[in-house]
């Protein structure tokens, strides 16, 4: 079954949500709220979404602040993250490039990172374009650093880095990332020569697993018009709905 | 008018001549005066005179980009060219917080992200980034939310878990970092100092002729009401019924005696939406987001935007 690109990734970061509770997602990412909305499909239920910002996709009621109190019980289980640069050891910057705070290049702002990074167990970094310029030995601005001192409440962190060329654990113990597949089309070489930091990998690691036909179909019905109300312009692109 | 007056129920029509009728107070804001002093009469006003009631030099709050943003509002504090605003964004700002910017108007721009969302960056925020015209206080969401309840509880800070290690807190000298005393040593964690700001701005649907502001699902707008020292409300209608005295609507009503002043400004939140009562229009957004990448770009964009409202 012929596939796009955007279905492979929603794939891909739908297996990662295996398990999941509840898992937020930003108004802004698309693709991540289509995996989050394709794993509560496949959940029976047992996932529940909550896409910040929406209209239709909020399970809260209580402002702003109430999606921070619930993870900072350690009861969101899963969120997105990304950054204009993302380094080996899982920083991520969303605020901009040079020397802070009048910057050669600036960008919106860290959001929630700065807490959410910190409490949320499975944080996936999730970023469409791999390369040099994004993905860098060390940020110019830390957001939201991947790693804490020994003693600095913790509970939450990077899990995986899923990229428009991979996909990447992240072994805090070495604080280092793990190259855990390639997708399709794609080589080892092309992803060392477009990555700035070092990592893991085997020595020639494993093809990302296509996306099944099942999980297709669903992806392009029923899910896809779910994916209409939050993200029109992505759903009428990918899935011409 | 009369799509709102189905939504919430009956609505007063009220033109510039009615407005007179409804009784106003002495002009001065009550908790200008005395904190414990409620409001007596209601302070409506005209949509120059509420922003009028913006000093130079004030910090204002205001809410995210998705609902309730006072733009009718801004425009007039705009042409009233006020200046050097701290604007507090809560948490996150949009075409505000950016033509307030690009107009010369702010001074510092405290927030935990400035962006045109799908029309993408925020250019004037981003040109005064680089030109050093503001100074910014870059945060994350939660902090902003946290620094406003310690300021509606009237307490002097508001511990929260995150921002340790990061370059935002490196960059915050008035954040604090301090061992959590209830636990046996150890265990750092960040003090935000109370945010209570001069004044709250925000648009919503619905007053009374008691002052009352129904806000909807809008709840950051009660904690910012609840924090700011004068709380200043554009609405899309105002009526007669009493939404206190409503027991579906009064729990998501701001009563009276937080609000300082309103000014009745229909579509006031446009370009942006009002939730539930109508969407952003984004054709506009996309005129001022391209419009806003360059100074004259902008230049022409407010000229014309202005002489629109003047027509």
């Amino acid at each position: 079954m012929d596939y796009k690109s955007e279905e492979l990734l929603i794939c891909v970061i739908a297996r990662l949500l295996d398990g999941i509770g509840h898992v937020a997602v930003g108004v802004s990412s698309p693709i991540p709220g289509s995996a989050a909305l394709l794993q509560r499909a496949l959940s029976g239920g047992e996932t529940q979404v909550t896409v910040l910002n929406s209209e239709h996709l909020q399970s809260l009621n209580d402002g702003t602040g109430e999606l921070f109190d619930r993870a900072a019980q350690g009861r969101i289980g899963a969120f997105f993250l990304s950054g204009g640069q993302i380094d080996g050891q899982a920083n991520i910057n969303l605020v901009g490039i040079g020397a802070y705070p009048q910057q050669t290049v600036r960008w919106s702002g860290s959001f929630g990172s700065a807490f959410l990074y910190y409490v949320v167990p499975r944080v996936i970094l999730f970023r469409d374009e791999h390369t040099r310029r994004t993905m860098v030995e060390t940020v110019d601005f830390i957001s939201a650093p991947g790693l804490s001192a020994p003693g600095v409440y913790r509970p939450g962190g990077p899990y995986a880095l899923v990229t428009n060329l991979g996909a990447f654990a992240f072994d805090k113990d070495r604080a280092r990332f793990r190259l855990t597949s390639i997708h399709p089309g794609h080589s080892l070489e092309e992803i060392l020569d477009n990555t700035g930091f070092t990592f893991d990998h085997d020595p020639s690691p494993p093809t990302t697993q296509a996306p099944e036909s099942d999980r297709l179909t669903l992806l392009r019905g029923a899910i896809a018009q779910e994916v209409a109300d939050p993200y029109p312009k992505f759903a009428k692109a990918v899935f011409d709905c | 008018m009369q799509r709102i007056a189905r939504a919430w129920g009956q609505v007063t029509s009220v033109n510039r001549d009615t407005l007179l009728l409804i009784p106003l107070g002495e002009g001065r804001l009550s908790r200008n005066t005395a904190p414990d002093k409620a409001e007596g009469a209601m302070k409506q006003l005209e949509l120059e005179a509420l922003t009028g009631l913006v000093p130079d030099g004030a910090s204002v709050v205001i809410p995210v980009s998705r609902s309730g943003v006072a733009m009718a509002a801004t425009r007039a504090l705009i042409a009233r060219g006020v200046k050097d605003l701290h604007l507090i964004a809560a948490p996150t700002a949009g075409i505000q917080a950016d033509m307030l910017i690009g107009a010369g108007c702010v001074d510092v721009m405290e927030s935990a992200g400035i962006t045109l969302d799908e029309q993408g960056q925020a250019g004037r925020f981003v040109a005064a980034v680089k030109s050093g015209a503001i100074r910014l206080k870059d945060t994350t969401c939660p902090a902003l939310v946290s620094g406003l309840q310690a300021g509606e509880k009237g307490i002097p800070f508001m511990p929260m878990r995150g921002l340790i290690g990061s370059d935002l807190l490196a960059n915050r000298p008035d954040y604090r970092v301090i061992d959590n005393p209830m636990a046996d040593g150890g265990d750092p964690i960040v003090l935000l100092p109370a945010i209570t700001p001069d004044i709250a701005l925000f648009h919503a649907p619905l007053a009374d002729r008691f002052g009352n502001v129904w806000i909807g699902k809008m709840r950051e707008m009660m904690t910012m009401a609840h924090a700011a020292k004068t709380t200043l409300i554009t609405v899309e209608a105002i009526t007669d019924d009493d939404l206190m005295q409503d027991p579906l609507r009064a729990p998501a009503t701001i009563p009276a005696l937080y609000v300082s002043a309103i000014a009745k400004a229909e579509n006031g939140a446009w370009p942006l939406g009002l939730e539930g009562c109508y969407p952003p229009d984004q054709p506009a957004l996309v005129d001022y987001a391209i419009a806003a990448r360059s100074d004259d770009g902008f230049a022409t964009y407010m000229a014309g935007a202005f002489g629109k409202a003047a027509e």
